[in-house]
């Protein structure tokens, strides 16, 4: 049981941490004004085309595929297998689960060893390609390693003769939603599995991570493309005007 | 020629094999620093205390006093006001896609040229002091852990020298996943370097010159007066017609704003004789201004919005101080961005022009139509002793547009080649357009001091045309921006080229341009020739009327 109240503990306060911290870093770049239109061009003219490209550099990696063939195959098969590893594990939390999940399940239990290789090659891009390896840092290599070892224990316990009790650790799921505190299965595999889970969700507002929300300001890629038509003007520059003042520091 | 190794073209693929990386290929204590008076007038601070034997901040291993808390106060103003560079510096995966699409990582091979390692020079030292984990690994003693590192004297000095080897051409952009703008991140970090006395010599001064005198070159009204004049007369020497360079005319329906090197430089002017041109032709009624005679505007280089502002406020006086009701930009990469982009934000409202027509509007937005409609007399075969490819300026490529449609920037430049030239071969696909290489003299780069950053910057350029001189027979490089031009014309012969192979747009246009009333080569050597028997015929008159005066008065006083 103490290792289900350690857990517990931790895993509210890294949801705490991750949906706070990702919330405050959004507010940040939401009220940090962009001064001056920057879209790079050719970019679309209305909303619903920047709805478009947006779109296509979330889900088709539209501008890593022109750039890089190998890197994107490699990112596009770690992002899409993460997703379905990710809905596939719904099933713990959800009662009754809903079909979908259910018909993600067999995909989500083999898209893990896509996860891993994927990961193992982006990895291997890290150490090979003198460039790459000039700008990684030791969190960047450190932050794949966390990646591959969750699908690897994640894999010992769906594939490679792990016992976990299922049914246990969804009880403690459920329960830590309704704040029921429920027992964890004392599972090597399974609280190491958790434990790099609860690591990936801490760093998560503090790290590069951060690009997930992050490419939604882009403004090189979230603005329309119309400056003659529509006057674009941040609030600070709109101050200058309002003052008369050709420099920030002159303003009152 | 130089004490550097010219890079080698091929022409064999027309595009670059990627290099293997050389740490410290490029390092250098970077171009010369402005002035103190400079960074005055910049209104960038100058209340520092410096040592009586330096000469210069940055000179001697000098940093001004408190240089550090400064440049750190001045990041986090800058982060707070510009969302790009705030969410640019958290969101880099380093994931390697940008880091063979710089030209001058191409051309230099110096590891701190890929666009994400120029950006991480900034981000390690915002890591380090602006985030959690930078704080956090720091205490622990080791901020590369997460990509930090402390602000040293050393970092200072790899700003200085790595941000003025970016001419902000936004490639990387183009290719990064997430859209991050290496131009925004080095525009940040020169306005950093502007607060700490390192401002840099050539973009300072110039921008000095505007401010005080109107232009980049420091060319006083009357000279321009003169220069537009003697271009009239080239103009009627060449065509027998009279066509009109206007400055100052107030009323005129037109403004044009154009770089101040088509006034005098090759091949500019002969593109601003093309506008000219094809105004005359189109019965338009412009003029140039001497307060606003300069297009150009560095302010954006330096990511100072306040200078860019103040340089752009000069277009909105010119064009109510003299009636217009439309402006146009001439030729120049930075300069349209500056003006499609920004203008209406730095200098808007434009309610009292002419809402009929695009604010700012472009001068191919203008020949393109009327080229297309058949408004010019167009012989294309004057062009024949030519075979044209076209050089996509950066600015216009990937920061601007012309036209409604976007890619309207590629096509209208090619339809007005099209129109005008029978021979017209595009380079490598991976060199155009949007994936346009850099000129490598962009973004403040234009100088003497940084000539080795300069040429072996355009070598991924010179290795598309060598491709298309080989292949495909091109013999000339058309551009549509002053500062291309200048930098080509002054690096291609390093390349094998010479530097007449490089041609304006409306030089072609005006090549080409039949004007109404225009005499044949013939009618023309006729017209002279009548003219130099009539100056014959004048002065025999004269003079025989001086022999007669003479021999009356002899009379007279016999």
């Amino acid at each position: 049981m103490a290792i289900g109240v350690i857990y517990a503990v931790l895993f509210w306060a890294a949801t705490l941490v991750l949906v706070l911290g990702v919330a405050n870093k959004v507010l940040i770049y939401w009220k940090t004004p962009a001064p001056l239109k920057i879209p790079t061009t050719p970019a679309p003219i209305t909303r619903s085309g920047v709805v478009v490209r947006m779109m296509s550099e979330v889900f088709l990696f539209k501008s890593l595929y022109r750039s890089d063939k190998l890197l994107w195959a490699l990112g596009f098969a770690f992002h899409y297998s993460m997703l379905f590893i990710v809905i596939r594990h719904f099933r713990y939390v959800l009662d009754p689960v809903w079909s979908v999940i259910q018909f993600m399940q067999p995909i989500g239990r083999y898209a893990a060893f896509v996860f891993v290789l994927a990961l193992l090659g982006l990895l291997a891009r890290r150490i090979f390609i003198d460039r790459v390896r000039y700008i990684t840092s030791p969190s960047d290599r450190a932050m794949l390693g966390l990646l591959i070892f969750i699908g690897l224990s994640g894999m010992t316990m769906s594939f490679f003769g792990g016992h976990t009790d299922i049914v246990m650790v969804k009880e403690f799921f459920t329960g830590l939603i309704t704040f029921d505190l429920k027992p964890l299965p004392a599972d090597a595999p399974l609280l190491i599995h958790l434990g790099l889970v609860l690591i990936l969700m801490f760093i998560f507002p503090i790290s590069k991570l951060l690009h997930a929300p992050g490419i939604f300001f882009s403004p090189t890629r979230n603005q329309v493309d119309n400056p003659r038509e529509k006057r674009h003007l941040s609030p600070w520059a709109a101050e200058l005007e309002k003052q008369g003042k050709m420099y920030l520091d002159e303003l009152d | 020629m130089a004490d550097y190794e010219i890079p080698k073209i091929t022409g064999e693929e027309g595009i670059l094999e990627i290099p293997h990386i050389q740490p410290d290929a490029m390092k250098s204590h970077g171009p010369w620093i402005s002035k103190h008076e400079f960074q005055e007038y910049m209104h960038f601070p100058t209340d520092f205390k410096m040592p009586e034997s330096v000469e210069h901040y940055g000179d001697a291993d000098t940093l001004v006093e408190n240089w550090k808390e400064r440049a750190l106060a001045k990041m986090a103003d800058l982060k707070g006001r510009y969302r790009s560079l705030q969410v640019y510096l958290d969101i880099c995966v380093k994931c390697g896609a940008c880091t063979d699409k710089c030209h001058y990582f191409l051309g230099t091979t110096d590891p701190k040229n890929m666009p994400v390692a120029r950006q991480d020079l900034l981000r390690k030292v915002y890591r380090r002091y602006f985030t959690f984990a930078g704080k956090f690994f720091a205490k622990l003693g080791m901020p590369g852990f997460v990509g930090g590192a402390e602000l040293t004297e050393d970092v200072v000095k790899d700003w200085y020298n790595y941000y003025h080897q970016c001419s902000q051409c936004r490639r990387c952009s183009v290719f990064c996943p997430y859209g991050i703008d290496t131009a925004e991140i080095s525009m940040a970090a020169r306005e950093i370097l502007d607060h700490i006395g390192m401002g840099q010599k050539y973009c300072t001064e110039i921008m000095g010159k505007v401010h005080k005198i109107g232009n980049n070159l420091g060319l006083p009204g009357g000279a321009l007066a003169d220069t537009l004049e003697g271009l009239e007369e080239d103009i009627y020497d060449d065509t027998g017609v009279e066509v009109k360079l206007p400055m100052d005319k107030k009323g005129a329906d037109i403004l044009l704003v154009t770089p101040s090197a088509d006034f005098f430089a090759e091949p500019h002017v002969d593109g601003l004789m093309g506008y000219a041109k094809v105004f005359h032709e189109l019965g338009l009624d412009w003029t140039l201004s001497s307060y606003a005679s300069e297009g150009a505007n560095f302010g954006m280089f330096i990511g100072s919005y306040e200078n860019m502002r103040k340089i752009s406020l000069r277009v909105r006086k010119a064009a109510i101080d003299l009636g217009v009701k439309r402006i146009v930009f001439g030729e120049c990469g930075h300069a349209w961005r500056v003006a499609y982009s920004f203008l209406n934000t730095l200098a808007g409202p434009f309610d009292f022009l002419d809402q009929n027509y695009p604010i700012p509007q472009h001068v191919l937005e203008i020949t393109e139509p009327a080229l297309a409609a058949g408004k010019l007399n167009i012989d294309k075969s004057l062009n024949d002793d030519m075979t044209l490819t076209f050089h996509d300026s950066c600015n216009i490529a990937r920061g601007s547009r012309m036209g409604d449609k976007p890619g309207g920037q590629f096509e209208i430049p090619r339809n007005v080649i099209k129109a005008v030239c029978n021979n017209f071969v595009d380079m490598p696909a991976d060199t155009i357009h949007d994936a346009t290489y850099c000129c490598g003299g962009g973004g403040g780069i234009l100088t003497d001091d940084l000539m080795e950053v300069r040429v072996k910057g355009a070598q991924p350029r010179m290795e598309a045309l060598k491709y298309v001189t080989d292949h495909h027979g091109v013999t000339h490089m058309a551009a549509i921006c002053a500062i291309c031009k200048s930098q080509f014309t002054k690096v291609i012969p390093y390349y094998g080229f010479t530097m007449d192979q490089i041609v304006s747009v409306h030089q072609l246009v005006s090549n080409a341009l039949i004007l109404t009333g225009q005499l044949t080569e013939e009618e023309m050597e006729a017209k002279e020739a009548a003219e130099e028997a009539e100056r014959l015929a004048a002065k025999e008159a004269r003079e025989k009327a001086a022999a007669e005066k003479a021999a009356a008065e002899k009379e007279s006083k016999d």
